[in-house]
C-alpha cells in the first residue's frame, strides 16, 4: 500500500488532487523515523512496518448491516455517522441550520471552498510527519463539520469508525470548525469489526475553534488488539475560545497519540486530556505539543495511564511559549499508576519559555497504589480484585469529570469499565 | 455472642512488639471504651483486629462469635461483621461516596443480587440527614478534601449503611469540634443496639460524655491495664495517665 500513489476520485476538486498528489511525493520524500530521533525516543520503531496492509474491500450489506447495529453510543446524539474502512454505511442528523455536518467526499464537492481553508492547514511536528504525508495523499472520507457563526449545538455528534476485514488499513478524518461564538461537541468512536483480524488506522483530526467558541472532541480508540494506530490531533484556538481534546485508548496493539494545540488568540483556552489503560503486551506513545501563540491564552494538560501486565506507555510532551506570548497559563501533568511490576512508563515532560510573566508547570508522576488505600477499600468489606479496580477507574474518572457532560462521561467509563472486565487482576 | 480477644499479641514487621497480652471481651449489646496515652497500642489493636498486614500476630486469639478470624482476610472479617472506622481515613479520588458504599454493600450480596438502587439511595439520605451530612458528599469523591469533622462523620455513615456487628472506632474523636463530635455521637448512639458491640478508642475522657461506655478499660505498654465502669474514665481525667500507671504497677 505504502508503494504506489492513491489515485484522487475525479470527482474531487482538482485543489484536492493537487494536495494529495504533493502530499504522495512529500511521503516519498520524508525519511521513516529511525533511532536517534528525539520525537521517536523509547518507541518502538517496528511497529512502523505497514506491508501488507491495504485500502479496505468493499463490505457486504450484511456486513455493513451487523456493524451499524453494532455502533452503540451516547442515547442520544444530533447527527450519527458510520463508516465501516472509511466507506460510509450510515448517517442520521437532526442538526439545525448553520450547521455543514458531511462526509468528506461529499463535502469536498459541494463545499470545496470551505474544505479548502481547513484542509490540514497546520505542520505536523510531532514526529510522523511523514505519516501524516501518507494520510493526506490517501484520506478519501471521513467528517467535515462547519458549525456557522452563534449556532450552539445542544447534544453531540457521534462517529464510528470500524476496520472490517484482515490487514486492512483506514485513514479516518475529521474535520472540525466552529465559527463566532458557536458551540459543538463531536465524538469520534474507532472499533475493529472482530478480535482476530489485523489492522492499521493512520487518523487525523483537525479542530479549529473560531473566536468565543466551545468546541469539544472526545476520540475513544478501542480497536481490537492485533491493530495499530497513529492519531494526529490538531487543535488551533481562537480569541477567548475554549477547545477541549480528549484521547482514550484502551485497544490497539499499539498506539500513537500525537496531539498540537496552538493557541492562537488571547484569552482562549485549550484543555489537553487523555485516558490510557493499557493491558497485556500493548504500547501507547504519546506526544504533546502545547504551542502558546499568542498572550494571554490558557492550556491545560492532563494525562493518565493505568498500566497493567506487561504494558508500556511513553508520554513526552512540551509547553512551548512564543516569544511575545505573555501571561500565558499553561501546565501540564501526566500520572501513571503502576498496576503491575513488570509494565514501564516513560515520562519526558518538557518546557520552553520565551516569554515573560508566565505562569508554567509540568510534571510527571509514577506510583502503585498503597497498601493503606488498599487497606481501607478491605476494611469495608470490598475484595482485593474489586478495590485495585475501583481505585484505578477513580483515577481515570479524574481526567474523565473534566468533560463535564454526564452523559459522554458514562459514555466513556462504560468503555473503561469494559477495558477492566478484560484484564487478568488477579496480579498484585 | 462476643468479640473476644485472647492474650493477643502482636508486633511491628521489623519484630518491634506493640502489643503484649491484651484480653478482652466485648459482648453484643455492650460499649466498650479503650482509653490510654499515646503509644501504648490503641490504634494498633484495632488495626489488628481489622487485618491490617502490617503487624504480625505472634500469640493469641480473636474470635467473632466463637469463629477465630485470623484466618480470615481483611475484607472477609468486614463483611464477617467487623467495622473499623479510621483515625485517618484515606481518601479515594476519583470514586464517589455513593459509589464506594455501595460497592461495600455489593461485596455483602451474592454473586448476580444486585443492590435496589432506588432503597439504596432512601436509606443513605436518611443516615446522610441524622448525621446533618449535606447531600453533595454523595458525588465527592470518597474523603478527597473532606475537612477531618467530615472525613469522621463520612466514617460513621458508612458503619451506618454497612451495619456491622461489632463497630471499632478509632479516635473517632480527635480533630472534631464540640458540635462535630455531638452528630458523631448521635450517629453512633443511634446504632447502639442489643444485637451490637463496640469499642471506643479514645485517647480524651469528652467523648464519653456523649456516648456512655458500660465499660472503660485503660491500655499502656501493649496491655490493659486497668477496667472498670464509666466513673474510671472521670479518675483518669482527674489524675491523669501517671497516676493509673502507678497505681497499677504499684
Amino acid at each position: 500500500m505504502t508503494t504506489t500513489a492513491p489515485q484522487t476520485p475525479a470527482i474531487f476538486p482538482a485543489w484536492f488532487a493537487a494536495r494529495q498528489h504533493e502530499a504522495w511525493e512529500r511521503y516519498l520524500a520524508t525519511p521513516a523515523p529511525k533511532r536517534g530521533d528525539e520525537t521517536w525516543r523509547f518507541s518502538n520503531l517496528k511497529q512502523l512496518d505497514f506491508a501488507g496492509f491495504v485500502r479496505g474491500a468493499d463490505v457486504s450489506p450484511t456486513q455493513a448491516a451487523d456493524l451499524i447495529s453494532r455502533s452503540s453510543g451516547l442515547e442520544n446524539t444530533v447527527a450519527k455517522f458510520v463508516f465501516v474502512n472509511d466507506e460510509l454505511a450510515h448517517s442520521e442528523s437532526k442538526l439545525p441550520k448553520g450547521v455543514i455536518c458531511l462526509p468528506l467526499a461529499e463535502a469536498l464537492v459541494s463545499h470545496s471552498d470551505l474544505v479548502a481553508a481547513h484542509f490540514m492547514q497546520q505542520e505536523t511536528r510531532l514526529g510522523s510527519a511523514k505519516f501524516a504525508a501518507l494520510h493526506e495523499a490517501s484520506v478519501s472520507n471521513g467528517l467535515f463539520i462547519h458549525i456557522g457563526d452563534n449556532v450552539e449545538i445542544e447534544g453531540t455528534i457521534e462517529v464510528h469508525h470500524w476496520i472490517s476485514g484482515s490487514n486492512v488499513l483506514i485513514f479516518p478524518h475529521t474535520l472540525v470548525v466552529t465559527g463566532k461564538n458557536s458551540k459543538v461537541r463531536v465524538i469520534d468512536i474507532f472499533r475493529s469489526a472482530d478480535d482476530i483480524s489485523p489492522g492499521v488506522a493512520i487518523a487525523f483530526n483537525d479542530l479549529s475553534a473560531g473566536p468565543n467558541s466551545q468546541l469539544d472532541y472526545v476520540a475513544i480508540q478501542a480497536f481490537n488488539e492485533v491493530t495499530r494506530v497513529i492519531q494526529i490531533n490538531e487543535t488551533s484556538t481562537a480569541r477567548d475560545s475554549s477547545a477541549k481534546g480528549f484521547v482514550l485508548n484502551t485497544g490497539a496493539s499499539w498506539a500513537r497519540n500525537e496531539s498540537l494545540s496552538r493557541l492562537e488568540g488571547a484569552g482562549s483556552r485549550s484543555d489537553m486530556l487523555s485516558v490510557s489503560v493499557p493491558a497485556r503486551e500493548q504500547e501507547y506513545d504519546q506526544r504533546t505539543f502545547q504551542h502558546h501563540v499568542s498572550e494571554g491564552a490558557y492550556s491545560d494538560l492532563l494525562y493518565k495511564n493505568s498500566l497493567y501486565d506487561n504494558s508500556k506507555t511513553i508520554f513526552s510532551g512540551l509547553i512551548f511559549v512564543d516569544r511575545n506570548a505573555h501571561h500565558t497559563d499553561a501546565y501540564q501533568t501526566c500520572r501513571n499508576l503502576l498496576m503491575s511490576d513488570t509494565c514501564e512508563a516513560n515520562s519526558m515532560p518538557g518546557l520552553e519559555i520565551n516569554a515573560d510573566q508566565v505562569k508554567c508547570s509540568h510534571g510527571s508522576t509514577s506510583s502503585q497504589i498503597h497498601d493503606e488505600e488498599i487497606f481501607y477499600l478491605r476494611a469495608r468489606g470490598i475484595d482485593p480484585v474489586s478495590a485495585r479496580q475501583l481505585i484505578a477507574r477513580g483515577f481515570s474518572v479524574q481526567v474523565v469529570e473534566r468533560l463535564g457532560d454526564d452523559a459522554t462521561e458514562e459514555l466513556i467509563l462504560q468503555f473503561i469499565d469494559d477495558k477492566f472486565a478484560h484484564i487478568d487482576t488477579t496480579d498484585p | 455472642m462476643s468479640l473476644h480477644i485472647q492474650d493477643l499479641h502482636a508486633t511491628l514487621e521489623d519484630g518491634t512488639e506493640i502489643l503484649k497480652g491484651v484480653t478482652l471481651d466485648i459482648p453484643q449489646g455492650e460499649v466498650h471504651a479503650i482509653m490510654g496515652p499515646n503509644g501504648s497500642g490503641k490504634s494498633t489493636l484495632s488495626k489488628v483486629i481489622a487485618g491490617n498486614e502490617g503487624y504480625v500476630v505472634t500469640a493469641g486469639t480473636v474470635t467473632l462469635d466463637g469463629a477465630e478470624i485470623f484466618g480470615m482476610s481483611t475484607d472477609e472479617r468486614s463483611r464477617a461483621g467487623i467495622f473499623l472506622a479510621f483515625q485517618y481515613p484515606s481518601e479515594v479520588p476519583g470514586v464517589s461516596n455513593a459509589n464506594f458504599i455501595r460497592a461495600a454493600l455489593q461485596a455483602r450480596l451474592p454473586k448476580g443480587v444486585d443492590i435496589d438502587a432506588v432503597a439504596y439511595y432512601k436509606n443513605l439520605y436518611a443516615k446522610m440527614d441524622l448525621l446533618e451530612m449535606d447531600r453533595k458528599f454523595t458525588a465527592r469523591a470518597v474523603n478527597e478534601g473532606f475537612s477531618g469533622g467530615e472525613k469522621k462523620r463520612n466514617e460513621i455513615l458508612q458503619m451506618m449503611m454497612l451495619e456491622p456487628k461489632y463497630c471499632i472506632l478509632d479516635e473517632t474523636d480527635s480533630g472534631l469540634d464540640i458540635d462535630a463530635l455531638k452528630i458523631v455521637a448521635k450517629g453512633v448512639n443511634a446504632m447502639r443496639s442489643p444485637e451490637r458491640g463496640m469499642l471506643l478508642i479514645t485517647h480524651y475522657q469528652r467523648l464519653l460524655d456523649y456516648i456512655k461506655p458500660d465499660h472503660v478499660h485503660v491500655m499502656a505498654e501493649g496491655r490493659i491495664v486497668r477496667s472498670g465502669g464509666p466513673e474510671l474514665a472521670h479518675e483518669l481525667e482527674k489524675y491523669g495517665y501517671d497516676f493509673l500507671k502507678e497505681a497499677a504497677f504499684a
